[in-house]
């Protein structure tokens, strides 16, 4: 899940027009850019879409540590293609956001400055060539299981967007299991790393889905004009339950001594993580926190130059054209 | 046909594809991002289709994985040109262009080629690297144009890179066409470019040489194949 802890904004619109706005939305209507939406709506949507296009961005920067490492030239061409549909997605999300009124550039300083955040698992590092299998396998995955019900959110451009960047992030996954399988089935250092990964990866992949609902606030609002469609427990539960038959059939061992089926409830019960980390990589204290915004800033600054001499050499052109006229 | 010749057309996809490839989640914008992302996977896809046949036809059991991973620099036939750093976005865009214009000329030659495999490579190449040189050729053309302080970059990155632009024609047996001939189209070409990015091309057309031959790479060769070879050297048992 790539917006976690998205704060809900409450409406002092008038009471008539967001009552109508609420039928519009529990008729399944699709609210598009020039309808009338509650300030709160905008807000929270731009917050959470923004935060979806930031991890995008920045989750590039993990896989792309391995481009070039990658150890077969397929490999490399898949790695790149994956990493390049990541852009394409976070320009989509940045599209998306642009039609509720917030520009790329905006958007791109909040997340610079800290005033936006990125998805917690993308201040992780990636330390071994299995770590491209269990990003896509894991964190793909993880985050397949809440973007297929957001093709269904309320918001029209988000949704389409996610109809898109839906079927390439199954493909994602598909590349991720299957490097696993290489990895789970190679030499025996190939398996410690497919081990290793699965080891650190787990973890900050069910810190995905953000803290127990029983300790968030804010999802009430947000369920109600459907851009959160599922509880974070609940997908949670769904990411464990599918997951732990993957890693059997790996033959690599969830990290987690408590892991057990519940007939009962007819899914597994799990260890919580660490939800002090959790905070921790919410604040900047990532292991790799810095390191992210740093490159992201880099690529920001040194692109400076790039932006504004096509903008000036655009307008040129454009005077040229007047001038002829 | 000589199979270092095939090599050569895949040594310079390969170490280009892999230079490009570093930029990949640093781009000035996320429109170049995806942009230089393609042309890498263009010039890896034609890496794998050149050095699978200069593979098969050496026939010595290698593949096109082994060719790539498993030889040391001196072995790399690929130009002077291919294996410079990127620097900044100009020289980087700079360096596209130059071997786009090279390229494209040599690409749509070899679609001539008898040999009807080398014809069919070129023919599906000929179709992207169209597009490439398009790309580069109008990015040159922004930035040399664009602000003072781009046009100073961009002047700079082509007196950086002139004297790597020799090569691409220097010619001998071994090269599947006469490179040689290439020359005017190539210079055509980029002199119409270069004037209305309002560059100026470099007097002097001094010519490093020693890539296609081996005789003498770059230092940088040696450290962009420690990176890219590092898990096939380090696990040669394993299979990916």
């Amino acid at each position: 899940m790539y917006a976690q802890m998205i704060k809900s904004e409450a409406s002092q619109d008038d009471p008539e027009k967001l009552a109508a706005f609420q039928a519009r939305i529990d008729a399944g209507e699709k609210i598009e850019p020039k309808d009338w939406m509650p300030a709160g709506y905008r807000k929270t949507l731009i917050r959470q879409i923004g935060q979806h296009a930031h991890s995008e961005i920045v989750g590039q920067l993990p896989e792309g540590n391995w481009i070039t490492r990658a150890p077969t030239l397929e490999r490399k061409a898949i790695l790149l293609a994956k990493v390049q549909d990541e852009a394409g997605h976070g320009l989509y999300l940045y599209c998306a956001a642009e039609t509720l009124g917030v520009s790329r550039d905006e958007l791109t300083e909040m997340l610079l400055d800290g005033r936006m955040k990125y998805s917690s698992i993308f201040a992780y590092p990636t330390l071994t060539w299995a770590d491209m299998g269990a990003v896509g396998w894991l964190v793909d995955g993880a985050a397949i299981m809440n973007q297929v019900p957001l093709q269904r959110t309320s918001y029209g451009p988000y949704a389409r967007s996610m109809v898109r960047i839906c079927k390439e992030e199954s493909f994602h996954q598909r590349q991720g299991f299957d490097i696993m399988m290489k990895m789970a089935n190679g030499t025996d250092a190939q398996k410690r790393m497919a081990q290793d990964a699965l080891n650190r990866f787990w973890y900050p992949s069910l810190m995905m889905f953000g803290p127990s609902d029983k300790e968030s606030v804010h999802s009430e609002q947000s369920m109600a004009w459907k851009i959160k469609m599922n509880s974070n427990d609940e997908l949670r539960q769904k990411f464990v339950d599918q997951t732990v038959p993957q890693a059997e059939y790996l033959g690599l061992t969830i990290p987690d001594e408590t892991l057990a089926f519940n007939e009962d409830k007819g899914g597994y019960d799990f260890a919580e993580p660490d939800w002090s980390e959790f905070f921790d990589v919410l604040k900047g204290n990532g292991p790799c926190s810095v390191e992210r915004i740093e490159a992201r800033q880099k690529a920001w600054d040194d692109g400076a130059w790039v932006r504004e001499a096509r903008l000036a050499h655009a307008a040129k052109k454009q005077a040229a054209k007047v001038a002829a006229e | 046909m000589s199979v270092t010749g095939l090599i050569r057309m895949g040594d310079n996809t390969l170490v280009l594809g892999q230079r490009v490839s570093e930029w990949c989640g640093h781009a000035p914008a996320l429109e170049e991002d995806i942009a230089l992302a393609n042309t890498a996977l263009d010039l890896i896809g034609q890496t794998q289709l050149w050095l699978r046949l200069a593979a098969e036809r050496e026939g010595e059991g290698r593949t096109a994985d082994t060719l790539a991973y498993h030889r040391d620099a001196w072995d790399f036939r690929n130009l002077l040109l291919v294996e410079q750093p990127n620097r900044d976005f100009g020289v980087t865009m700079m360096r596209q262009f130059l071997f786009d214009s090279w390229h494209l000329e040599a690409l749509t030659k070899l679609v001539e080629h008898d040999d009807t495999e080398i014809s069919a490579i070129a023919q599906k190449s000929v179709k992207e690297v169209t597009y490439h040189r398009e790309r580069s050729g109008d990015m040159i053309i922004a930035l040399g144009d664009g602000t003072e302080e781009s046009h100073a970059r961009m002047q700079s990155a082509l007196d950086r890179l002139w004297p790597y632009v020799g090569e691409m024609f220097s010619t001998d047996t071994d090269d599947l066409i006469d490179m040689a001939a290439l020359r005017p189209a190539f210079d055509a070409h980029v002199g119409a470019v270069l004037a209305e990015a309002t560059l100026t091309r470099p007097e002097s057309d001094f010519a490093h040489l020693g890539g296609k031959t081996g005789a003498r790479h770059t230092e940088h060769l040696g450290h962009m194949l420690a990176t890219m070879q590092v898990l096939p050297r380090s696990y040669p048992d394993a299979t990916w």
